[in-house]
């Protein structure tokens, strides 16, 4: 790596957040004339200049295609790619880079888990467990496989506080139950969810575990071995990498189990019109050519969170999660959803007379960034009762002075309407 | 706070959110839900046309204040015209919340309020809500419309 080292690295904790929000230069943008304050993290992160950089470097130096050419670029950039690879299995503790496949993000692993585990492993009247926490990411591409093989979704149900109900999950698993797949970190609510345990209830079944990490990565350290899940899947956009690049994380054994998903170049070993032997695990899930440069830009994110040190990020975040959530309490008619022991830096709430998407606008104008809506969880929200809500995500850049912006905007927001 | 969104709030909007009219279900008549996938809002219109003329309208549901206020309004406005001056009622609105800003205002009394999401454009579809269920209602209702 050429790059030099962020400008927070190495420094002892707490977190130089001045320094890490030069890091970040998007951060410096005024937006409607005011300084920008981004809090809708879990849609998507911000870019690192390392980040940017080193897929500026990739397309400068390195660009060739990979796994192909006998040539001298293509050696670079397959070397690069691969070495992304091992960097992805080093973050999430894999036993060997093989057990990561790359994919467009969070969405395409479990649509590739669903196609391909599914199809040789789910039949009719068989049982699929998933909660009713989860993004719709890891509803509907288990709901198309029911369809498919005439097989039923089962709901984890959540407690008031926004935990997963492991009583009910517990008798939930049968012996037609085919696959769990949980949230590790709730998009809505914030609520950390005890995957080791969901993982050690369903293993004593022997059924595998697909665990959709998305909101986690990047927020604390994840040890894909101590979970002992079967599958982890995340997305490089929302750990402060690249759009269009995920990693799903799957043991050898289930991989090496597992037909192809897409077919095409790059999966196989042979091929003739008789018969097409296929590549083996990860190679036989990355058909055509790969987002190498997403690749590379995603390591390149994973080496600036770990000089920085997921655990000094998870305590900065749980500071400022304690704050805003005592700051957004403490304005009138507000409504908190998430309140879990074991939580991370989301907040999602209403406010009495406002509606979520006004709440959106007027914050907006204020120059706060957050999401309203039904963040993709329809069902959940049902549970919760409400069509929407407003959801404020933090990050590592992320301030107690943009809590306050926060703060001040809900109450325009609150002056407004009331 | 910016003149942007006094534009967009309104008094009259904020009114008709926080008190919308005719917020009922009608017995008899047509109803069509419109639904926008984006943000949640949910609003049925019902609609009850004698002689080619909407005789009575009402609407019930969930949405932000510019879709509210909008169904609210509207309401007041198509009651009592016939369904093809509502068509054309539906189009000027329609014109007008998706002219450039810097446009100037048709007059449509109360209606004209909703001219302030001109700066705000993921916002016309909240305010074009009702408007597309009260259209599919008098077409042949029962039907859902989305905004996407």
């Amino acid at each position: 790596m050429t790059n030099a080292p962020p400008a927070a690295a190495g420094s002892a904790s707490p977190l130089d957040v001045t320094a890490i929000r030069r890091d970040f230069p998007i951060l410096r943008q005024q937006v409607h004339g005011t300084r920008l304050v981004y809090l809708d993290n879990a849609s998507t992160t911000q870019k690192p200049q390392t980040v940017i950089d080193r897929v500026a470097r990739f397309y400068l130096e390195e660009n060739a295609n990979v796994h192909r050419g006998v040539h001298w670029l293509s050696e670079r950039a397959t070397d690069a790619y691969e070495e992304a690879r091992a960097t992805v299995a080093r973050f999430l503790n894999a036993r060997t880079p093989q057990e990561i496949v790359f994919v467009r993000g969070t969405t395409e692993a479990v649509n590739l888990v669903a196609a391909t585990y599914g199809r040789t492993h789910v039949g009719r009247d068989d049982e699929i467990v998933i909660s009713a926490m989860e993004h719709h990411s890891n509803i509907v591409p288990w709901q198309i496989l029911c369809e498919q093989a005439g097989a039923r979704l089962k709901i984890i149900p959540t407690t008031d506080t926004g935990e997963l109900d492991l009583d009910a999950y517990a008798s939930l698993l049968r012996d037609c139950t085919r696959i769990v797949s949980v949230v590790h970190v709730s998009n809505v609510l914030g609520t950390v969810n005890p995957v080791g345990e969901v993982v050690r209830l369903a293993h004593r079944r022997g059924i595998p575990v697909f665990v959709d990490g998305a909101q986690a990565a990047a927020h604390m350290p994840i040890d894909v071995q101590a979970i002992g899940c079967d599958f982890y899947a995340c997305s490089g956009h929302k750990m402060f990498g690249p759009t269009g690049i995920g990693v799903l994380y799957g043991t050898s054994d289930r991989l090496e189990s597992m037909p192809p998903y897409q077919g095409g170049g790059d999966m196989i070993r042979s091929v003739t019109f008789e018969h097409t032997a296929y590549a083996s695990a990860p190679h036989r899930f990355e058909a055509g050519t790969p987002h190498i440069a997403g690749a590379v830009g995603l390591a390149a994110a994973i080496d600036y969170l770990d000089a920085i040190g997921l655990d000094r990020i998870a305590a900065h975040e749980h500071d400022l999660l304690r704050a805003v959530t005592d700051a957004v309490a403490r304005i009138p008619g507000v409504r908190i959803f998430g309140t879990a022991a074991d939580k991370a830096a989301v907040l999602s709430f209403v406010l009495e007379g406002v509606h979520p998407h006004d709440i959106g606008t007027i914050l907006d104008r204020e120059g706060v960034a957050i999401r309203a809506g039904h963040h993709c969880c329809q069902p959940l929200m049902d549970r919760l009762g409400v069509p929407a809500t407003a959801r404020a995500s933090l990050a590592l850049y992320n301030t107690v002075e943009d809590i306050d912006r926060l703060s001040a905007a809900l109450q325009t927001a609150r002056g407004l309407f009331a | 706070m910016t003149s942007d969104l006094q534009a967009l709030y309104r008094d009259v909007i904020v009114d008709h959110n926080r008190q919308p009219r005719n917020f009922r279900t009608l017995a008899a008549g047509r109803r069509a839900e419109g639904f926008n996938p984006l943000c949640g809002d949910r609003l049925t219109v019902y609609v009850q046309i004698e002689n080619g003329a909407i005789h009575d309208v009402g609407f019930q549901g969930l949405g932000c204040a510019i879709a509210t206020a909008s169904a609210s309004l509207m309401t007041e406005h198509v009651k009592g015209k016939t369904v093809a001056d509502a068509d054309a009622l539906f189009e000027r609105v329609q014109r007008m919340v998706s002219a450039p800003s810097d446009a100037p205002v048709d007059d449509l009394g109360a209606l004209s309020a909703l001219a302030g999401v001109r700066r705000f454009p993921i916002r016309a579809k909240c305010a074009m809500l009702a408007w597309q269920a009260l259209r599919a209602a008098v077409a042949d209702g029962d039907g859902v419309i989305t905004t996407e």
